[in-house]
């Protein structure tokens, strides 16, 4: 992919170096299967159909979709916790496709992940200092008679008292577990860390004493991260970059800012207008989208948002497949209709505008009150 | 606590009072309070938010004013009245008939309320007739309007489908569609889109909104969500370890809150329309409900806690016309505070 500068445009993520982390042309297919003796294979769920991704060294990649679009799958397939079913998966530019178990080992000193729920990936039967040491052992980067000290200043740093270093997993809050996740994933001193909804089961107060957290360990350890996350305020706040995925695919890739000001896939913008506002007075357009997202079994053809789109046209979104397509610098959409800038009035669009952000309000309510379909407010800037 | 609470009613007159609400558990542990006085008044038509961290007693003081926690399992004391009537002592066929016609609950997991085995259109049926003495037929027949109304495509056949054959957010309307059957004066959300993405959280709160104007009925929305709390409430009751620490309007809560505690919420979130440097999460985690701090239950985690904060538990006092909060700071402290620190619109 090359990235086509634009003049008027803002600055284009810091894409540069090769690659820590990038995917080829990923598929992930799980069987389906009827029958208990004989199984037979009636089709597959395509969980990750074709996806291209790299991860720059130092940055934070987002990827954000709703359930089932493959953010999960993608992670385990980088991790090679599942292997892929076509496609090509680098390390630091090593192929790691086909590694064994064994020859994977030296890769994974480098890539540590974080788990979602912090109550389930933290073996109860194991003390807290045994549960962080455990990747030292595994590995043997620190001499036996060196793990406890490591592994309490590992624990100071992640924000935990060294002293609980012989309690158990039970005895620890919600946002404490996650800290101690973290400190395991850290343990090897990786180069990346795959973030996978690391934040959605604690509460908003906890949520962000764990985001700040991460983004100091970042600084700390010029670590890079690929941060799944479903919740896009989260991923604004986190990611230099953002992938939005849809049923297996990106659908947009683009730097956080401007995908939140400037959406060129219609996906991308309904979901960001999805979000609800914690500003009352900044209440926006909504665009409520239509039935769920299709099963992956069998996704739809051409544009797998067609059947969703507001703005479709046939019969070419429903019979050609888009491609991921160069806008702004680093952003690419693969829309056949991409969105114009501004055709969406953003809080931000709006306030960047200064004065424009009450008429905008306003727009927007008079649009809200008369309960007219046209979800979206057309209007360019004037 | 004694408080009057006048709060600015869209309506006219009051649905829902509730007084000095205790809920406490008995646990082999000690004594969880997890409702430990609340006071809140709820008009016709209104929408009320309800926010706070889990553990924060906002799903048992309303699973208790539903009737679904009882005396026989929880120390409950305190008034709930509904529609002029004592609900707290009234006998469990008489609560029976109030729920459903006079209030309805939908809960945050729709697949666990809808039993598996049955097919959703005769658990709405079910519904129907354990309320109505109808006939089979035409209680059908109103389950599949109801599923109709709530925007589920091909209700007939629809109907004749097991739980299973839904998607989530199919499912939630299908929970939504069984609490409204029977036109209840009051619906009690209860973390209805927590479980749902984002684009269909959307959907349904834009449903529970059209169906809130069709039917005139008061809504109580219970989440974590301030962004959900700042599109659809009316007025908003804050709660943390077990009380009611502020009530007020919308805009009181966003724009001039009086409480540490709600500051804290606003400032530890993470925001879509704001570039934010650093989150401001709030130090700590929420209290054991077993062991409340003495004092206000806030005390440890607030940095302006002074001299009577870990000694005295502030009494939730109205300070403007319908806006109350429970802390020691002085009014004019509050305000100035608010005002230089707390941002939340630029």
């Amino acid at each position: 992919m090359s990235v086509q500068a634009r003049p008027s445009a803002g600055e284009a993520p810091e894409t540069a170096g090769t690659p820590l982390i990038k995917l080829e042309g990923v598929k992930k297919y799980f069987p389906v299967t009827r029958g208990i003796i004989f199984q037979q294979h009636v089709g597959d769920v395509h969980a990750v159909d074709g996806l291209d991704l790299e991860l720059y060294p130092g940055e934070t990649l987002g990827l954000v979709g709703e359930s089932g679009c493959g953010k999960s799958t993608t992670a385990r397939l980088i991790m090679k916790l599942m292997d892929v079913t076509e496609g090509r998966v680098y390390f630091d530019g090593n192929d790691i496709t086909d590694l064994s178990p064994r020859d994977m080992r030296p890769y994974r000193r480098e890539l540590q992940m974080v788990f979602q729920d912090p109550y389930a990936s933290l073996n109860p039967r194991k003390t807290i200092g045994s549960i962080i040491a455990e990747p030292m052992r595994i590995h043997g980067t620190v001499p036996k008679n060196k793990q406890k000290g490591d592994v309490q200043e590992l624990m100071r740093l992640v924000g935990l008292n060294p002293e609980h270093y012989n309690r158990y997993p039970h005895e620890f809050s919600g946002g404490q577990r996650q800290r101690i996740g973290v400190a395991r994933a850290l343990a090897l001193r990786p180069r990346v860390i795959v973030a996978d909804e690391p934040v959605s089961a604690l509460d908003v107060s906890v949520q962000a004493q764990v985001l700040n957290l991460l983004e100091d360990l970042q600084a700390e350890f010029n670590l890079t991260y690929l941060f799944i996350a479903h919740d896009l305020s989260v991923v604004r706040h986190m990611s230099d970059r953002v992938v939005v995925m849809y049923l297996g695919k990106a659908v947009e890739i683009a730097a956080g800012d401007t995908l939140y000001e400037y959406p060129k896939h219609p996906y991308s913008n309904a979901l960001l207008s999805a979000v609800p506002i914690p500003d009352p007075r900044k209440q926006r357009n909504r665009i409520i989208l239509q039935g769920d997202v299709p099963s992956p079994i069998d996704p739809p053809s051409g544009c797998r948002f067609h059947p969703r789109c507001p703005n479709a046209q046939f019969p070419k979104c429903s019979e050609e497949e888009p491609l991921l397509e160069p806008h702004r610098p680093g952003q690419f959409a693969a829309c056949h209709f991409p969105l114009e800038d501004r055709a969406v009035i953003t809080a931000e669009a709006a306030e960047a505008a200064g004065a424009e952000v009450e008429s905008a309000v306003k727009r927007s309510r008079t649009t809200r009150t008369s309960g007219k379909s046209g979800a979206r407010s057309r209007k360019p800037r004037s | 606590m004694t408080v009057e609470i006048t709060s600015p009613e869209p309506d006219g007159d009051t649905l829902l009072s509730v007084r000095d609400l205790k809920v406490h558990f008995d646990t082999s542990d000690g004594v969880v309070k997890a409702v430990d006085g609340v006071s809140f008044d709820l008009a016709k038509g209104e929408t009320l938010g309800v926010v706070g961290e889990s553990g924060s007693g906002k799903s048992v003081s309303f699973m208790t004013i539903m009737g679904l926690i009882t005396r026989k399992q929880a120390h409950i004391e305190g008034e709930v009245v509904f529609r002029g009537q004592n609900v707290l002592d009234m006998p469990a066929d008489e609560m029976r008939s109030i729920r459903g016609s006079g209030m309805a609950m939908i809960f945050q997991d729709p697949i666990s309320s809808l039993h598996p085995l049955y097919k959703v259109g005769w658990q709405i049926v079910e519904a129907i007739q354990a309320h109505e003495e109808v006939e089979k037929k035409v209680a059908w027949e109103r389950a599949v309007e109801a599923l109709e109304r709530v925007g589920i495509p091909n209700a007939p056949q629809r109907a004749r489908q097991y739980p299973h054959e839904f998607s989530g957010g199919m499912l939630q309307r299908a929970m939504i569609a069984m609490a409204l059957v029977l036109n209840p004066d009051l619906l009690i959300a209860d973390e209805p889109t927590t479980a749902l993405d984002v684009t269909v959280q959307a959907q349904i709160l834009s449903l529970i909104d059209r169906l809130q104007q069709e039917f005139r009925m008061a809504v109580v929305l219970v989440t974590h969500d301030l962004g959900v709390i700042a599109e659809h409430a009316d007025n908003v009751n804050v709660m943390y370890a077990g009380k009611l620490v502020e009530r007020g309007n919308r805009d009181q809560t966003y724009y001039d809150s009086h409480h540490p505690y709600t500051w804290g919420l606003l400032q530890s979130i993470s925001r879509l329309d704001e570039k934010q440097e650093r989150l401001r999460p709030i130090k700590g985690g929420p209290p054991s409900l077993i062991n409340v701090p003495k004092g206000c239950s806030f005390h440890p985690r607030c940095p302006y806690r002074f001299d009577p904060c870990d000694k005295v538990v502030p009494e939730l006092v109205e300070e403007e016309f319908g806006h109350s909060s429970a802390c020691h700071l002085s009014i004019e402290e509050k305000k100035r505070i608010f005002a230089s620190e707390v941002v939340v619109s630029s």
